[in-house]
């Protein structure tokens, strides 16, 4: 079977999210216009976007903190709205940007009562699994208000593990967070995805999503682009070959002139070019030969990687431009 | 209250709550300060009632002291049902409560059983010290006009009444207010008319009988049924999430 956003979910394996023209207004400004996308069970789904750009509109829908305007969803297996509210939030957990943690209770104390909240038999042994999963056991009893902004971040993660959820929603979990810390909430990302969570990240840090994401979705109150990172640099970036020689080529025309496989080129520096080819395998062999034969001495022939930046600057600088017209 | 509540989820919340009170100095400060003024000037103006005083100025007195009293179930939870929403918000822990599968209905029991138990313990504790000091310090006179059963019926009836209408006052303002200080002067405010009828009836205006004690209870009764389904109406998640 095949959905919206091109996933594959194989028959009797529903997926975790299905969105079809999901819209939010709030007055004249649309926060959230015609989204539809597909996440499967399992999968660390990067939502990547710039500042305002609905990711957490779109959390909040998700999460059934706020009503769309129009479409619909699957959460978790139940349909979108009021009915399905308490069920969905059942078999989901949420973490906001910021914890939201009461201060002045211990650690133990917040997730008791989250733990309550969620009607959750034996508590204690689920707090105490949570703890550990985010390497925070030996803290249970200090007071939240005495923690890190990082600690503080483990305690809402651990919060959102109680549960047991079949989706979990990271809205920004990085935010204002250090290198260490970063890399801390990055390992427990990790960790969930071994065990199989589905996560639907909300981020604006491209190399957060690259590291930690099977798919991504750029968007910018409209989906502009979903895909693994390769496939969309593939999508929209031409293949490129980036070649190096020793000495600058007296008539580059010439030499890559002559390989069928270049469609276009332009030089990068005193010695480097740039190289638009059909085929990155087939086009490096015959530049190399094309090269040996006009004498040059080669240096590196190799793919013109893009990052996921690269990436998304290119569609947000699409935005940028439509917006401009 | 709907069948599907969950009284597991109303106690989490309302267990929170005790918690918070509990380190919070600011909390325990506002519940103290009141009863012990009230308490005070109940006692005092009480005991300095003469004997030889005419009934109907006995009457008085004795209503005044009673007006004292109640005035510790309308204030004592004001200020706290002012904190519960709107203090969540500015501390960024509506939103993580909201998405689990807390309902309105049981997110808002859980913040007004929170405020109405101590209240009532506090109340009723003080009408124990106030009737005990009565019973005696007071002058047989005094005693014997403060021991009334309508008087005492309204004191006992009354009580979790006024706190009700003060809790979904203070709920309400704390689920539209942006600030908590402003939420907490309104709600304050807001709080004193339910003592007014009672101050009717303290004063003679309104005759004082088991009949109409039990009226009055039953249309303040029918005053917080109609405030709590306004209160319900106006606690709006989506407002409330995104700060519209």
């Amino acid at each position: 079977m095949s959905t919206a956003a091109g996933v594959e979910v194989s028959a009797g394996n529903s997926p975790a999210l299905e969105i079809e023209n999901l819209t939010k207004r709030f007055g004249d400004r649309t926060a959230v216009d015609n989204l539809s996308l597909c996440v499967a069970k399992g999968e660390v789904f990067g939502f990547l976007g710039p500042n305002g750009a609905g990711k957490t509109t779109t959390v909040r829908m998700l999460g059934t903190l706020i009503a769309p305007s129009s479409g619909s969803a699957t959460v978790a297996g139940l349909a979108l709205g009021p009915a399905n509210g308490v069920e969905i939030r059942q078999r989901i957990s949420v973490m906001p940007e910021s914890p939201g943690l009461y201060l002045r209770l211990s650690v133990a104390e917040n997730l008791e009562c989250f733990a309550g909240l969620y009607g959750l038999a034996d508590p204690s042994s689920r707090i105490q699994r949570a703890l550990e999963a985010v390497n925070m056991a030996g803290r249970a009893k200090d007071t939240c208000g005495t923690l890190s902004k990082g600690l503080r971040q483990r305690v809402g993660l651990a919060r959102a593990l109680l549960n047991d959820p079949e989706v979990v929603f990271l809205d920004e979990p990085t935010s204002g967070l250090d290198p260490v810390a970063t890399h801390e909430v990055h390992e427990l990302i990790d960790e969930l995805r071994k065990r199989g969570v589905t996560i639907f990240l909300t981020t604006h840090r491209l190399e957060e999503a690259e590291r930690l994401c099977d798919r991504v979705a750029i968007f910018s109150t409209t989906l502009r682009s979903v895909g693994r990172p390769d496939e969309l640099r593939d999508r929209l970036f031409k293949k490129q070959l980036l070649v190096e020689t020793v000495a600058r080529l007296a008539a580059p025309e010439a030499v890559f002139g002559s390989v069928a496989s270049v469609e276009s080129w332009s030089a990068e520096g005193s010695s480097s070019y740039l190289l638009s080819v059909t085929d990155t395998k087939t086009a490096a062999p015959e530049v190399a030969r094309a090269l040996v034969g006009a004498g040059a001495d080669i240096l590196s022939i190799a793919e013109a990687r893009h990052s996921l930046e690269d990436v998304y600057m290119e569609l947000v600088d699409q935005d940028v431009e439509v917006s401009h017209r | 209250m709907k069948p599907n509540m969950s009284m597991a989820r109303v106690r989490a919340i309302a267990r929170k709550e005790f918690r918070d009170y509990r380190r919070n100095r600011f909390v325990v400060f506002t519940m103290a300060v009141a009863p012990v003024v009230f308490v005070t000037w109940a006692l005092i103006s009480i005991l300095a009632i003469a004997a030889a005083e005419p009934s109907s100025a006995l009457d008085t007195s004795v209503g005044l002291t009673m007006l004292f009293l109640l005035l510790v179930p309308a204030t004592v939870p004001a200020t706290i049902s002012a904190y519960s929403v709107v203090g969540e918000r500015e501390q960024g822990t509506l939103e993580p409560v909201l998405t689990t599968p807390v309902t309105n209905g049981e997110f808002l029991v859980g913040k007004a059983l929170a405020a109405l138990v101590p209240t009532l313990a506090i109340s009723y504790a003080i009408f124990g010290l106030v009737l005990a000091c009565v019973e005696l310090f007071a002058h047989p006179a005094v005693s014997s006009a403060v021991f009334r059963a309508p008087l005492l019926l309204a004191l006992a009836l009354f009580t979790p009444l006024i706190a009700g209408w003060s809790i979904l006052v203070g709920i309400a303002v704390s689920a539209r207010s942006r600030d908590v200080r402003v939420a907490q002067q309104i709600a304050t405010l807001a709080s004193f008319p339910a003592v007014g009828v009672t101050a009717l009836m303290s004063f003679g205006v309104i005759p004082q009988s088991l009949a109409v004690a039990l009226g009055l209870a039953a249309g303040l009764l029918l005053i917080d049924s109609l405030g709590w389904r306004v209160v319900s109406a106006m606690f709006d998640r989506e407002r409330l999430v995104t700060r519209s």
